[in-house]
């Protein structure tokens, strides 16, 4: 194996395993360290939303190129990993909400992004398990769900069978720069790997990775508290969303319920979170109240997974203001799942050409400005 | 600091835990899922169906006389909380569900005393109506006077299913055959180890006696081969081999158990590290030898520690309570090196048990594909197979997200032991290195609503 490769990436969620194959289909040699297993973190554990509906203007460019590209996983990595466009739908409470829906929808529509706005009537006669305390609500038709469990590994897979190196179980002790791009040491003693460019998937571990380079941001960890109960007959039908966030719900293929409300507990110092009773209270609360037949359902398992959070609650995709060679994208902040297929391939693009076609200027780092590192 | 002392769990280990407790001059907590204390071992009968103690436990009616004496005169001392589950732990918190609604526990010390439940071979058909677990099918006896069918079964390994198939025939249910798939007797070496048994060694054989003298034909060393259904889905009969002959014996009911699994959910939630555990083939919570375990001030007793019989679930009882005393600068009133010498004592024994009568894992491993294996999720042993070559994985809990595997109502309950099995062969590694199914709150599920509702 040759101790020098076109481009190394650290971490394998979503967005690292989508770079991998990527890139390595723009014919570049690539290599992918993940310090556990690929989607072991929250790329894996996540709700399983794909949706559009709902996004801050700066990510609506790279959500609809994800789509796309949802769309056709099949052809890309061999399998759907149960991507359903089963639509997605965004309550509103009020008539105020109802305003924010309405104008969202011509944002929407300005990136070619179809959504129908429904007022109450059309709610219940279109979805009658809902409780009818909606004052209406918009449905976009191509939004949807997949499993989470299955994204990363197969991106993993695909990218492998083309030949990516994909190290799994493996720390990194040092990445720094050298002379022509990078060195990276493996904590296992392995011998140290030479690439051009290096790309930080290290979610909610990545502003860290981004510091080995003077590259100072803020991140903070969440982990949102994940519910699922036994199968039921097909009762919802698309995703389930509501104005201002707290519960989300969607119906998995095989029938069991999946919603989420709240945060649980994230230790990212531990690599690990857990999920808080008393979230999962609430969230079965607001579970019932928004869809009422779930009263008797049996709740089988609760979860979460540590991500990473921004500040302003988007992530940071691109270039490092900085270090040539060297690129980020982190801090997905709780909504990364239906982007990572597109950041793997705006990366792969970014490291490889030097530009992207897709409108990402609202993520830079740059953004932020520099902090000074507190003292230990 | 004061002490607010938990206990889980109202079997023999809980109860003699809260005892040591009490005479200590604490005032302990019980939560316990039953509706009357006892546990499994000792689970009653509602009040309409009451039968006199014998009838009820055989040699163990002196036992449920005492263990009923014994909750009476602490009842006033203890808050005793029947119909209680724990579904969640936190922060030296629980979180329990009761026929009110959901509340929260505080405690400072916690004795962890769930108990167990049946360990299962699947079997092909072994999810046809009409087939019952073994502890299953006991329990319909106990707690509700009713029998699985009027012939039956009872197939699997290991003490219960003889001292069940006699309870059965003793109601006046024909036991069709008792098919045991160990070799209880095949090992000699070990017979002093089981003849260290004693007294419940002795009731083994009783119960054999008992049953062949009702001409019950009991088999050992019968491989299972396939529960055979009706168009209805319901047990017609049971077909095995044994000495080389296939047999088929019919029958309208089949109680299958080989012998028990402790249950480790809660000592999952609360951060307890495991160990394998060769002889049981299941991880299990770490402790020291008085039931100490990895995380302060929770200490574990009883069948959920480690499946040992109720007997010594009260010795550990003694001793984990006895812990708590002393780890609280209390002195504690119990014989605790006498505790401690049963518990080796038992040790041996329990380990000749699990070899006599062990969970026949060859066979499991080698189920036939289309045979089902998560009865919730519907998948066969291929399936997971399949998911093992196609992931290239071994680790129990990447397969579950892959396959579902464990993923539906029973939780992995059920499943899991023979899941692992499948997995370690199919991988070609050991059932240790497949490693452990982790455990997620509800620790059983629980409808929406049931959670919604606040205790008032």
């Amino acid at each position: 194996m040759s101790a020098t490769f076109d481009i190394a990436i650290i971490g394998g969620g979503l967005a690292g395993c989508s770079t991998a194959l990527h890139a390595r289909l723009k014919g570049a040699s690539v290599i992918l360290f993940e310090r556990g297993r690929c989607g072991g973190q929250a790329s894996g554990v996540n709700y399983g939303g794909v949706r559009q509906q709902g996004r801050h203007p700066a990510e609506l460019s790279l959500s609809r190129r994800s789509r796309t590209i949802w769309g056709s996983l099949q052809q890309l990595i061999g399998t759907d990993c149960e991507f359903a466009a089963t639509g997605h739908l965004k309550l509103a409470r009020t008539d105020v909400d109802m305003e924010d829906l309405i104008a969202h929808q011509a944002l929407l529509g300005e990136h070619g992004i179809h959504a129908d706005i429904l007022e109450a009537r059309d709610l219940t006669r279109r979805f009658p398990y809902l409780s009818g305390r909606y004052a209406g609500g918009s449905y976009c038709g191509e939004d949807g769900q997949a499993n989470p469990r299955l994204v990363a590994p197969a991106f993993a897979k695909a990218a492998r069978a083309l030949g990516v190196v994909i190290r799994e179980n493996c720390k990194i002790a040092v990445a720094e720069r050298a002379e022509s791009g990078f060195v990276i040491r493996p904590a296992d003693g392995s011998p140290a790997i030479s690439v051009r460019r290096l790309i930080n998937t290290a979610g909610a571990w990545g502003a860290e990775v981004a510091a080995m380079f003077g590259d100072l941001v803020k991140e903070t960890v969440m982990a949102p508290n994940m519910c699922v109960t036994e199968p039921i007959p097909p009762l919802i039908g698309p995703n389930l969303g509501i104005c201002g966030g707290s519960i989300y719900i969607r119906q998995a293929a095989h029938g069991s319920v999946i919603f989420g409300a709240g945060l649980g507990v994230a230790d990212a110092q531990a690599l690990r979170a857990r999920p808080l009773a008393e979230v999962t209270l609430e969230a079965a609360a607001a579970a019932v109240e928004m869809v009422p037949h779930l009263r008797n359902v049996l709740l089988l398992r609760s979860w979460t997974g540590i991500e990473g959070r921004m500040p302003d609650g988007l992530p940071v995709l691109g270039a490092s203001p900085t270090v040539e060679g060297l690129f980020h994208a982190f801090g997905f902040s709780g909504h990364g799942f239906q982007l990572g297929p597109a950041v793997g391939a705006v990366l792969a693009e970014l490291s490889l050409d030097g530009d992207t076609r897709t409108s990402i200027s609202g993520l830079a780092m740059d953004r932020f400005a520099p902090f000074a590192v507190p003292a230990p | 600091m004061s002490t607010t002392a938990v206990i889980i769990g109202a079997g023999p280990a809980g109860m003699a835990a809260a005892e040591i407790l009490v005479h200590a001059g604490l005032h302990p907590t019980i939560l316990d899922e039953g509706d009357q204390p006892g546990g499994q071992i000792f689970r009653k009968p509602q009040a309409q169906l009451q039968r006199p103690l014998e009838k009820l436990y055989g040699f163990d009616a002196a036992r449920a006389r005492r263990v009923n004496a014994t909750f009476a005169s602490l009842r006033s001392k203890i808050d005793y909380r029947p119909g209680t589950q724990v579904w969640a732990a936190g922060n030296e918190i629980l979180h329990l569900i009761d026929d009110s609604g959901s509340s929260v526990q505080a405690w400072t010390h916690l004795i962890v005393a769930p108990g167990a439940m049946d360990r299962i071979a699947p079997v092909r058909g072994w999810t046809a109506a009409g087939l019952y677990s073994l502890g299953g099918a006991q329990i319909a006896l106990k707690a509700e006077a009713a029998v699985i069918g009027r012939r039956v079964i009872f197939a699997g390994s290991g003490p219960l299913l003889y001292l069940v198939a006699y309870q059965y025939a003793e109601a006046g249910v024909d036991v069709a055959a008792v098919l045991e798939t160990g070799h209880p007797f095949a090992q000699i070496a070990r017979l002093p180890a089981l003849l260290s048994g004693g007294r419940l060694f002795a009731r083994g054989l009783f119960y054999m006696a008992a049953l062949r003298k009702r001409g019950i034909p009991i088999l050992t060393g019968v491989r299972l081969q396939e529960v055979i259904r009706d168009s209805d889905d319901r047990v017609t009969a049971l077909s095995f081999r044994h000495r080389g002959m296939e047999q088929v014996e019919s029958c309208d009911a089949v109680a299958l158990g080989h012998g028990l699994r402790s249950e480790t959910q809660l000592a999952d939630l609360l951060d307890i590290e495991f160990s394998f555990d060769a002889v049981q083939r299941q991880w299990l919570p770490k402790t020291d030898q008085d039931g100490r375990s990895t995380a302060s001030n929770i200490y574990l007793a009883g069948d959920g520690l480690s499946v040992r019989g109720s007997e010594i679930a009260e010795a550990s009882g003694r001793l984990a309570a006895s812990a708590l005393l002393h780890d609280i600068g209390l002195p504690a009133p119990s014989k605790v090196e006498r505790d401690r010498r049963t518990m080796r004592s038992a040790a041996r024994f329990r380990e000749a048990l699990e070899h006599a009568f062990a969970y026949p894992h060859e066979e499991v491993a080698a189920l036939p594909d289309d045979v089902v294996v998560c009865r919730c999720e519907g998948l066969s042993a291929g399936a997971i197979r399949q998911t093992v070559e196609r992931c290239g994985e071994a680790d129990i809990n990447r397969v579950k997200a892959f396959c579902r595997v464990g993923m539906g109502r029973c939780q992995g309950r059920l499943c899991g032991a023979a899941a692992a099995e499948i997995v370690a062969a199919a991988s070609g590694t050991t059932i240790e290195s497949v490693g452990r199914m982790r455990g997620q709150a509800p620790i059983k599920p629980i409808p929406l609503a049931e959670l919604v509702r606040s205790r008032p």
